[in-house]
């Protein structure tokens, strides 16, 4: 199925290096989670220091904690945060995309004129919009971002089905008479994976974004946590005396974000050959 | 003194793929040459060098390409600097492409269009007057109106006249026609040709003119040179060529070429009742406003090969899938065996699903590319008996050979099989529940000439073997006597003329009939 | 032509519309008592009651939706609990604040990226296009506030000091009295949006130059800048100003971060504000507001794209 798209991705260059730097940035998020404080000596909420000062490696924050301590226990949670928001946002949007795709009539008209109001409030305002109302609570991050993705997968998913069931393989299936249910699982969705692995990609660099954007804005992760967005807002009034407690979680933001966009860049064009080789 | 003159033409890919192996043909002003060959001869490659043009891909590696401007030295367009090469086109050289909705730009007026093309290369007299000129002569209307019109409030073949008049503009010494006639019906082509052919004479042009058509071939060209992979394997004058091909190549070309004459067909009685496995009874579909199908009946015999006729827009496609269930909306009763069928292909039981079955127009477009051969012959044996995957195994096995296709594509994606090899898996999944009706709906339309003659003598020799009936959905007359024992002539959501192949053919009854048989070009 | 707009302006007027109910139905979901989730749990029962009586707490739901809207409609955005104020005092200044720097973001994005991008896929494949589409990719893949934050250390705290780091009008007086404070939060949108323009315009463009009609204008011998805008550009239009109105539209939401990140006094840092104090109708206001400027740039992009296409401004003969 999309084993072959993944493996013609990963043959280009820009892949690998995607690859590189995704792997690098989750490996020191996942090994800093488990052991940051065998390597520091610091526990995240311990004080070493005075506020803002050169002690250890990195310094200290604005309240003597260690940044090191806190760079290294800080990733964990806006990767999970992000990918459980992109897979609620990628499984609703394609399936009600496909839906919407196939079916047609009013059951179309509804899902997409939902969506066109949905896609209208931008994700992070809507975002804060629920925030607001109910409070900076993690289930409602994930929940929030997800739903605000799902109008724009199922836009592209939407588009892509409708192109795929004018094909003549799908009334072939309708003439040997096959459920719909088994039409969109296994003549459709096979033939969509490139532009749904595509947004998966795209959805996930967006989600990690909004994750890290909302704790910089206070109104994510909530102290006393370490979070990277949340230490660049917190340590940014010291940047000219401590910058490494903002600039390591900027690097690692951006190297990650960048990383999954090269991969994602590299699985579109993966795809668009695919498709330009099969016809 | 020679108009065109390409002298050894060696072209490739970017990464060295020959593309064109020494091409080298030269044409005369004022005559016709027919390139002839296959998809993937490099015909088009070989008349877009003609104005020193290669798409993506390509690049010329040698040769030359001399054209002469009507009383000029010859010059040679490879050679030739960026501006000066762009100087000849369009002027000395020009391009009529095959599809003239998609190479006619949308957002400007069709009189612009053509004033363009005057303009740019300085006309020297008034553009105006050569806009109105050049489209009365072409047969269209040359009032500022019509000129303030866009492409898509043109006809097809109205679209395709604009690109003739862009390209005899400037009284060309060459025009490269790249199959201008294909999609346009047969009443449609035989004017455009008409019209090529009295503009190429009229102003003394050389023409090239790309086909893969060889009744058209016969109707229009002077000299013909047949290409096979990048080569030019045979040339001469047209009769002789057609009549008396020297390259093998040739003679199996030809030799695949349904005539309309052929074999002359099994005549049967006319009695239309006498056991009728297929009836359909007044077949009504609309769409929106239009009527697609206005009471259509047809009968189809047990055994029998019905040769359903109809140009495009005549509501054939429609026929044929309302027939199998795929045209929820129609109305009017199909009866199998007697039985009536529901119009959707849903509530229909799984016998009746087995018993009629569908081969479409397209294999690049019927085989989802993400099964293998095996799987998608495998899925109506799934889905519509019960046999136990063992079973369901031989029977794919079996139906594969009966179309003669080789076992070691079954485990193949269609990715990896040419046309010709994915319209018999095809095929064979329409057969995989042994139909007593088999509807084939353009099924060679999409394939090379010589693999539709493979594909019509495989059909033929299934329905032997199987006894089932056959009906077959065309466009094209000429193959009646080679698939058919009746015809029946749909215009228009109508059924005009039915008969024996042999009655329909050599007697039509109706206008109609007697028009496409008249404009339909033979060898 | 003027049927399909007008029926493109009633979608618009009826998304808005259910917008503003889906604004209104989020205050539903504050916890408890609305008042008392607001004013916290030490306020005295007479604030609380004021409040209820202010929020219109004791009538029915649908009534109170149709007091906001009509509130709404009329141009009274409501009551800042937060500045004892209306809403439409706090946020008259700001706005003009947030458009400077939207429409400065906007004028500066388009042009570059539409030129950019067509540049770049006038020379596909070779190493100039290979570095614009790198570019663009890295740039596209960073959230705003690390652009923003690479800037500030960039440019104003520790390799370069040349320019404000926040915004220092105070508050009442406009912000372009002090050009040098907007350049970092304008360049900060215009890194933001430009990738993308580029990246759309681009694979537009080289979609259109390998188009037949293009191929066409060539072999007529048609000069190549005359292809460029007389046959290629025209084709790209439709497809590009959906792209530019949404990127527009998304500099709207784009700026509340910004403005956040540079203390800048507009929309976006209210917003901000209102969230952190659930000020409920100053938060309604903006967000309202924010799907308005979405939805009209995209109507306007809409309206753009059939007027430029002869197949939906012409009938079809026949």
């Amino acid at each position: 199925m999309s084993g072959g798209l993944l493996r013609r991705a990963l043959g280009l260059r820009q892949a690998k290096i995607g690859l590189t730097l995704t792997g690098i940035v989750v490996l020191l998020a996942v090994a800093g989670a488990l052991f940051g404080n065998m390597i520091t000596g610091y526990q995240p909420d311990d004080f070493s220091g005075k506020p803002f000062h050169a002690n250890g490696m990195a310094g200290t924050d604005g309240v003597g904690r260690d940044v090191l301590t806190r760079f290294l226990d800080g990733g964990l949670d806006l990767l999970g945060y992000g990918l459980a928001a992109t897979a609620i946002g990628v499984l609703l949007g394609a399936a009600l995309g496909m839906l919407a795709g196939y079916t047609g009539g009013w059951l179309d008209g509804l899902i997409m004129r939902g969506s066109d109001v949905l896609l209208s409030i931008p994700q992070l305002v809507f975002a804060l919009l629920a925030i607001a109302m109910i409070g900076p609570k993690g289930w409602l991050l994930i929940l929030v971002i997800g739903i605000t993705h799902a109008p724009r997968v199922a836009r592209v998913a939407r588009q892509t089905t409708v192109g795929v069931i004018g094909q003549d393989y799908i009334k072939a299936a309708q003439l040997y008479g096959m459920p719909r249910r088994r039409i969109l699982l296994r003549e459709v969705l096979p033939n969509i994976t490139g532009p749904l692995m595509v947004e998966l990609g795209l959805r996930l660099t967006y989600s990690i974004g909004y994750v890290a954007s909302l704790s910089f804005l206070g109104l994510g992760i909530q102290p006393p946590a370490a979070d990277w967005g949340l230490m660049i807002n917190e340590n940014r009034i010291a940047l000219v005396v401590q910058p490494w407690g903002v600039v390591l979680p900027v690097l690692a933001i951006a190297v990650l974000t960048v990383g999954t966009n090269l991969i994602t860049d590299s699985l579109a064009a993966a795809a668009a050959r695919r498709t330009t080789e099969e016809s | 003194m020679t108009a065109l003159d390409v002298t050894d033409l060696h072209v490739s890919t970017v990464d060295d793929t020959p593309v064109l192996r020494g091409v080298s043909y030269s044409i005369e002003p004022g005559e016709i040459l027919a390139l002839v060959g296959e998809s993937g001869s490099g015909k088009t490659t070989a008349g877009l060098a003609a104005l020193g043009h290669f798409r993506t891909g390509l690049k010329a590696v040698s040769g030359s390409v001399l054209a002469s401007s009507c009383g000029g030295a010859p010059s040679d367009v490879l050679a030739l600097p960026e501006k000066q090469r762009r100087a000849l086109r369009g002027r000395v050289i020009s391009y009529i492409p095959q599809d003239p909705a998609l190479s006619l730009n949308h957002s400007l007026r069709i009189g612009k269009q053509i004033a363009e093309v005057l303009e740019v290369h300085g006309y020297p007299g008034s553009v105006e007057d050569r806009v109105r000129e050049t489209l009365t002569e072409v047969g269209l209307p040359s009032d500022t109106e019509y000129q303030r019109r866009y492409p898509h409030q043109l006809s097809g073949g109205q679209q395709q006249r604009v690109g003739i008049a862009m390209a005899f503009a400037w009284k060309p010494s060459v025009v490269v026609l790249d199959e201008p006639t294909t999609g346009l019906d047969v009443t449609t082509q035989a004017l455009i040709l008409e019209t090529v052919a009295k503009l190429a004479a009229e102003q003394d042009t050389a023409a090239l003119y790309i086909t893969h058509d060889l009744a058209v071939v016969a109707q229009i060209a002077h000299r013909v040179a047949v290409m096979y992979s990048g080569e030019i394997v045979e040339s001469g004058a047209a009769r002789q060529v057609l009549h008396e091909p020297q390259h093998s190549y040739t003679r199996a070309l030809m030799a695949a070429v349904p005539g309309i004459e052929g074999p002359v067909g099994r005549s049967e009685a006319e009695e239309p009742d006498e056991d009728v496995v297929l009836r359909a009874e007044r077949i009504e579909v609309s769409y929106a406003d239009t009527k697609v199908l206005r009471g259509v009946d047809l009968a189809v015999r047990r055994g029998e090969s019905v040769l359903l006729l109809g140009e495009s827009g005549s509501g054939k496609t429609t026929l044929s899938r309302s027939l199998c269930g795929l045209i929820e909306k129609c109305t009017g009763t199909v009866t199998l065996d007697g039985n009536p069928l529901s119009a959707s292909a849903r509530k229909r039981s799984c016998e009746q699903l087995r018993d009629v079955q569908y081969v479409f127009q397209s294999p690049f477009s019927s085989l989802n590319p993400r099964r293998t051969i095996a799987e998608s012959v495998e899925v109506p044996l799934r889905q519509l008996t019960d046999l136990d995957k063992d079973q369901r195994r031989k029977r794919v096995a079996e139906v594969l050979e009966q179309v003669r296709l080789d076992p070691e594509y079954a485990d193949r994606l269609p990715g990896g099989l040419s046309g010709g090899q994915r319209q018999r898996a095809a095929i064979a999944r329409a057969l995989v529940t042994t139909p007593k009706v088999l509807v084939c709906d353009e099924v060679t339309s999409a394939l090379d000439v010589s693999v539709q003659a493979t594909i019509l003598e495989l059909l033929g020799e299934l329905r032997t073997e199987l006894g089932m009936s056959i009906l077959f959905v065309t466009h094209n007359i000429a193959l009646a006597r080679h698939v058919a024992d009746r015809i029946a002539v749909l215009r228009e959501g109508l059924i005009v003329e039915q008969g024996t192949v042999d009655r329909v053919l050599d007697a039509p009854e109706h206008e109609y009939t007697r028009e496409l048989l008249a404009n339909t070009p033979k060898l | 032509m003027i049927r399909m707009i007008l029926r493109r302006l009633l979608i618009s007027v009826l998304v808005l519309l259910v917008v503003s109910i889906l604004v209104f139905v989020a205050t539903l979901l504050l916890p408890g008592d609305p008042a008392r989730a607001i004013l916290g749990t030490q306020a005295t029962p007479e604030r609380i009651a004021a409040l209820q009586e202010h929020m219109h707490l004791n009538v029915p739901v649908w009534q109170r939706y149709f007091d906001w809207l009509s509130g709404v409609l009329t141009g009274d955005l409501g009551f800042s609990t937060s500045t004892q104020g209306s809403v439409n005092t706090l946020l008259a200044d700001r706005i003009g604040a947030s458009l400077v720097l939207l429409i400065a973001s906007a004028v500066i994005s388009t042009p570059i990226g539409l030129v950019v991008g067509t540049w770049s896929a006038i020379r596909a494949g070779r190493t100039s296009d290979h570095v614009v589409s790198g570019f663009s990719l890295v740039i596209a893949a960073l959230p705003e506030f690390v652009i923003g934050v690479a800037l500030v250390v960039l440019f104003s705290t520790s390799v370069f000091k040349l320019l404000p780091s926040v915004t220092l009008s105070p508050p009442g007086t406009p912000v372009w009295e002090r050009p040098t404070q907007l350049v970092l939060p304008v360049l900060t949108l215009v890194l933001v949006v430009t990738p993308y323009i580029v990246r759309m315009m681009r694979a537009t463009m080289i979609e259109v130059l390998a188009s037949g009609s293009v191929e066409m204008a060539r072999l007529k011998g048609i000069p190549e800048r005359i292809v460029l805008f007389r046959h290629a550009l025209p084709q790209a239009s439709g497809p590009v100003a959906q792209v530019i109105a949404l990127q527009l539209a998304w500099l709207a939401g784009g700026v509340v971060v910004v403005e956040f990140l540079f203390r800048y006094p507009g929309i976006g840092a209210a917003l901000i504000d209102a969230v952190n104090n659930r000020d409920v109708q100053v938060v309604q206001a903006i967000t309202l507001l924010i799907a308005g400027v979405y939805v009209v740039v995209n109507l306007l992009a809409d309206v753009v794209g059939i007027v430029t296409n002869p197949r939906l401004r012409t009938e079809v003969a026949k």
